[in-house]
């Protein structure tokens, strides 16, 4: 019988009972990504040694009783995440050389914890995408449909869970790139509350959107992984000292009068008809099963959040990339004459061309006479953004709205058209304006591709958004579908 | 707002990157095209709306005057494309003349 499916909380289960070692399952997970890896294209490096020391270190562990959750779980990270030893890209020619002289505190809390990290998963370069379509290296293959991208940024690490070469992720989310390819891969995607996981040693992309989280293949499984990566990092001034509750207490199935909003206009225009359809379905069932729903509940208009964040992110982009001159560390152009032809040639050869035009509209919204009209004016409308999500919270537990307004998409089909592949984030991206949490959840397909509901609450309430959607998986069977592969 | 290609021009070399001359073209259409979908912001009225430049509340993040180990310079250096010792290496800042 094949374990590569398998959650973390079954696998746990084989692990403290001595059923399986971590060893074999290490090496059953290297075989699967052996097989199937050519055709989906997951990773960007395979740490296939590590990964079987970090098994043996886990079997004797598990052997000394000193187990958790995760000892001996194969997995694979984003290579967004600086892992010591172990080069690390952001899927950028500017990074291929990079090798990290630390761990990032996600890698080193989920070492401690006993992780067996299998490798390196592919994105979009910089994180910036929808498609990992931006990858300097190679696309990663949708493993429900090979000619589909499987969403961004964090497209190998929700492809290569999808397709069973590992058995949880970590992403990460500016405007989506954890719950976008969730979505499209059938999986659970969760961005934490912006300050709920310390961003030390995650390569930084937008500094006030960027946040860590969970792609795995149940409700239960974030709720395991969100209890090992949380927490206040000192190493991370915007990392909040608020207290890590044990994120599976909320895992009751009971959301008898739960208060959940619904907004009719997210559920309007762009959206796709089975997408919808497949929405509105999954509320009743919340609705089935106790929750008291009203659908005319009045969100932030979800153009407005796009505008402000294609501000807002490539501004603090191009900030935060100002550091990749070819000087300490990465790519550098060698046949340049002078110290600004070097730089300026690095950059234009390390970069790919959708990190090109962020760095370059952020320095523009930045520049003399336009920081006002621009960034300024993005900043302000955040605040009112920020402002109708609360007024939401203090009526409702929980808001539902689809994930993306469509499934999976086919390869080059918005590659060339930047503003159409942003509108795959507008439901997604209004969550990250106000730094609050929020979940994608499989609810159904169309045409074979899955599709992702998405669950919102208020800052520092996962517990909400983990209790309505471990609710709702239990009963449907959506979750425990997989791709043939 | 429609970019000129001295627009274009200018912004790259704010942000310190050269371009290809039919990249010039390619990233003045495609910006302005990104620009177009900011005019919506334009009609929403911020005044006496402070603006939002992080989520959560500040406070003031101090910690503890504890001596700890950093990284060693050979650990930070390891990555340099180009090193002479201890240092960077690159080219002359200034001209010899």
């Amino acid at each position: 019988m094949s374990n590569y499916y398998n959650t973390i909380h079954e696998t746990h289960k084989l692990l403290k009972d001595k059923e399986i070692s971590s060893v074999e399952l290490t090496k059953e997970l290297i075989n699967r990504v052996h097989d199937v890896e050519p055709k989906v294209q997951a990773f960007v490096t395979i740490t296939e040694d590590q990964a079987l020391e970090q098994a043996k270190a886990a079997d004797k562990r598990i052997a000394e009783g000193n187990i958790t959750e995760l000892t001996g779980v194969p997995c694979l990270m984003k290579d967004i995440f600086c892992t010591k030893g172990i080069t690390t890209t952001c899927s950028s020619k500017m990074l291929y050389n990079f090798v990290p002289p630390y761990d990032a505190t996600v890698i080193k809390k989920l070492n401690d914890a006993g992780m067996v990290m299998l490798g390196k998963a592919n994105m979009d370069e910089f994180a910036m995408g929808s498609s990992t379509e931006n990858s300097a290296f190679h696309p990663t293959r949708n493993p429900w449909n090979t000619d589909c991208v499987p969403g961004g940024s964090s497209g190998g690490s929700a492809a290569g869970v999808a397709a069973g070469e590992g058995l949880f992720s970590v992403g990460t989310d500016t405007g989506g790139s954890i719950r976008q390819p969730a979505a499209y891969c059938g999986l659970v995607g969760l961005k934490p509350t912006y300050g709920r996981v310390s961003r030390y040693g995650m390569i930084a992309f937008a500094s006030s959107l960027d946040q860590a989280g969970p792609i795995t293949h149940d409700v239960t499984d974030a709720a395991i992984v969100l209890n090992h990566i949380s927490g206040f990092d000192d190493k991370d001034g915007t990392s909040m000292p608020v207290e890590v509750p044990d994120y599976t207490k909320a895992l009751t199935g009971d959301i008898k009068g739960m208060k959940i909003g619904v907004s009719s206009e997210y559920l309007s225009a762009g959206l796709d008809d089975d997408v919808k359809e497949a929405i509105v379905k999954g509320i009743k069932q919340l609705e089935t099963l106790g929750a008291d729903v009203n659908w005319e509940v009045k969100l932030p208009d979800p153009k407005a959040a796009l505008a402000v964040y294609y501000i807002i992110a490539p501004s603090e982009a191009s900030a935060n990339l100002a550091r990749y001159d070819g000087v300490k560390y990465g790519y550098v152009y060698p046949d340049a004459a002078t110290m600004w032809d070097t730089m300026h040639l690095t950059r234009a050869k390390g970069f790919g061309p959708e990190v090109k035009r962020r760095i370059m509209i952020g320095t523009y919204a930045l520049s003399a006479g336009y920081y006002d009209a621009y960034y300024l004016k993005a900043q302000k409308v955040r605040t009112l953004i920020r402002k109708q999500f609360d007024e939401a919270f203090e009526k409702y537990d929980v808001i539902v709205t689809p994930t993306a307004p469509s499934t999976a998409f086919k390869f080059g089909d918005k590659i060339n058209d930047p503003v159409s592949m942003y509108l795959s984030d507008v439901y997604t991206i209004p969550v990250n304006i106000a730094g609050i949490p929020a979940m994608s959840v499989p609810c159904g397909f169309s045409k074979g591709l899955p599709i992702g509901m998405q669950f919102i609450a208020k800052s520092f309430n996962e517990e909400a958004i983990l209790k309505a959607a471990y609710a709702y998986e239990q009963s449907t069977n959506w979750h425990s579908m997989h791709p043939e592969i | 707002m429609e970019l000129s290609r001295e627009d274009v021009l200018h912004i790259a070399k704010l942000a310190k990157m050269s371009l290809e001359d039919d990249e010039i073209d390619q990233m003045r259409d495609k910006l302005s095209d990104i620009l177009k979908n900011f005019e919506i912001l334009q009609t929403i009225d911020t005044e006496s709306v402070e603006p939002t430049s992080q989520p959560n509340e500040l406070y003031n993040a101090t910690k503890p005057d504890i001596v700890v180990p950093s990284l060693s310079h050979e650990d930070i250096m390891a990555n340099a494309p180009h090193r002479d010792g201890d240092f960077f290496k690159i080219h002359a800042v200034m001209d010899e003349d």
